[in-house]
């Protein structure tokens, strides 16, 4: 089954509450995947400073001191790092790629599981509850969120098959649902140079989806051609550090939820992970139609 | 409702969902239940065969009022997939939207959902009637076998896909119609029916001839011979 949660704040008074409020998304999904799960948030001071790009690693088989240790002495300028649950996240005021290369180098054997300005992507193999309280997710601030609930059907239970997807700069992907054709995909975008960290198929759409926005495309426009190109059951929630989209299949076989308020968008596999999100009473709430592009933008938001 | 009768009132929030199904299901049960709080829990008021009367307030999950018989079920607010499912007689009421299948394969009773009703509504449907105050989404009627499904709204794509028979009253458009449904002519009987059937959701003020009727074109019943090198 799998379950996903996605919040995007429009009042910055409830930035200081979007960690509590996902962490009650996530817990309430967790009946819908308990083998994983993985958060995204978009702007937590702790996890990411401002000025600094971030890079989330897992298995680096290092210290957190040794980790920051060696990636300072190759950038010669000073990193913070924190731990949080099993992943590793080390920040810089560098140019990302520099910082995930230096990583690369200092550790060969990590798995980058995210990259960007104010993105800290975390996951971890176990119960979703475990998890949350592991991150500490509910003391986490920012005004952006995704997270996962992962039963695995498509390839093994390792953080690299975890949720969110985060392949591209400051994106995520997190994914409910099989793709039918990916080995055909995966084969097409490694003929273009793409490489790839799991045999899961979220990863397919996820790296064509960076791969769209690479060349330019907007999320809303890249999540619009994989909805051409790709064929399966699914709900997909896309982000980047501006905007959340979600899409379903053309079909409508994965469930999906949305709610708006004037403070809040969220969505959810289930209305059960919405209920405790403040003025869900009040809330328009609706299903997503089929093969259609549902998007928000902070600066939309911010300009209004 | 009959102020007479006691209610019993369960809080979503206190009592857990076990609890309350069984007190629905406890032989001989009979009166009004208020159940609060429902916060999107799956199955509930699911499997009842008595003559209840069972509100909920607020919005539920999955499968709710499954396999309803004899009981008067109001769900005050949004239903999940598969409202209704199975449903052999009474009556299931939504005020707000459904999710996809509502209804799906119910034999008998009376299912309204006041606001939109999502993908499949009705699916293979087998005698139960349907009405829905706002549209229904794709493939709605899908397979369906009997019974009436009347939609005051909008239909999506491929309503009534693959009909055996059922028939279908639309007041507003249809995306497209799925194989072998067709459009047919209202005569006399069909406006009595489709007013009886507005009637019982509380839809007195509409006008029946501002519906369509839409049914099986029974192509699909016969095998074709001149296809069969085709299998």
């Amino acid at each position: 089954m799998c379950g996903i949660v996605g919040l995007h704040l429009r009042n910055p008074d409830l930035y200081p509450r979007l960690g509590e409020m996902l962490s009650s998304m996530l817990c309430e999904m967790e009946e819908r995947g308990a083998d994983s799960a993985g958060v995204a948030v978009y702007g937590d001071p702790q996890w990411c400073p401002p000025g600094t790009v971030t890079v989330s690693v897992l298995e680096s088989q290092q210290s957190s001191l040794e980790l920051s240790t060696a990636v300072t002495a190759r950038l010669g300028t000073s990193v913070s790092i924190a731990q949080v649950g099993e992943t590793q996240l080390i920040s810089a005021p560098v140019d990302v790629e520099e910082l995930k290369q230096t990583i690369r180098d200092v550790a060969p054997g990590s798995l980058v599981a995210g990259f960007g300005q104010d993105l800290a992507v975390l996951k971890g193999v176990g119960h979703p509850r475990d998890l949350a309280a592991e991150f500490g997710l509910a003391s986490a601030q920012g005004w952006q969120g995704v997270g996962h609930t992962r039963m695995a059907t498509e390839s093994a239970v390792t953080p690299g098959g975890c949720h969110p997807y985060a392949v591209g700069d400051g994106q995520c992907m997190v994914h409910n649902g099989s793709f039918s054709n990916h080995a055909t995909l995966r084969r097409e975008l490694i003929r273009d140079g793409v490489t790839f960290d799991s045999e899961n198929d979220t990863e397919v759409g996820a790296r064509y989806i960076a791969e769209q926005m690479r060349r330019g495309a907007t999320v809303e426009e890249a999540v619009h051609s994989l909805s051409e190109e790709f064929d399966g059951f699914y709900t997909l929630l896309v982000s980047n550090r501006d905007s959340f989209a979600v899409v379903r299949d053309a079909i409508a076989c994965k469930p999906a939820v949305i709610a708006e308020t004037e403070d809040w968008v969220a969505m959810a596999s289930e209305y059960r992970a919405l209920t405790d999100l403040p003025g869900i009473e009040s809330a328009r709430l609706y299903e997503p139609e089929p093969n259609r592009i549902y998007a928000w933008s902070r600066k939309e938001v911010s300009a209004a | 409702m009959n102020t007479l009768t006691d209610t019993t009132t369960f809080d979503l929030q206190s009592s857990t969902l076990r609890e309350v199904n069984r007190a629905l299901h406890v032989p001989g049960v009979a009166g009004a239940f208020s159940i609060r709080n429902p916060r999107g829990a799956h199955a509930l008021a699911a499997g009842v065969n008595a003559e209840l009367e069972i509100s909920i307030e607020g919005h539920v999950g999955y499968y709710a009022a499954g396999m309803n018989q004899q009981a008067a079920i109001t769900i005050a607010g949004n239903a999940g997939v598969g409202v209704a499912e199975n449903m052999m007689s009474g009556s299931v009421r939504v005020t707000g939207n459904a999710s996809q299948s509502a209804g799906a394969t119910a034999h008998g009773g009376l299912l309204v959902v006041e606001g939109d009703a999502a993908a499949r509504c009705g699916i293979s449907m087998k005698g139960v009637d349907i009405v829905v105050g706002g549209d229904v989404g794709h493939m709605s009627a899908f397979m369906a076998q009997a019974g009436r499904l009347v939609v005051r709204g909008d239909a999506g794509e491929a309503l009534g896909d693959s009909i055996y028979e059922t028939r279908i009253y639309v007041r507003g458009s249809v995306a497209s119609l799925g194989a072998d449904c067709t459009v047919k002519e209202m005569r006399p009987e069909h406006h009595e029916e489709l007013a009886a059937l507005l009637a019982a959701a509380g839809y007195l003020e509409d006008d029946t001839h501002a519906y369509t009727r839409y049914g099986s074109a029974r192509q699909l019943y016969h095998f074709t011979v001149d296809n069969a090198d085709s299998y």
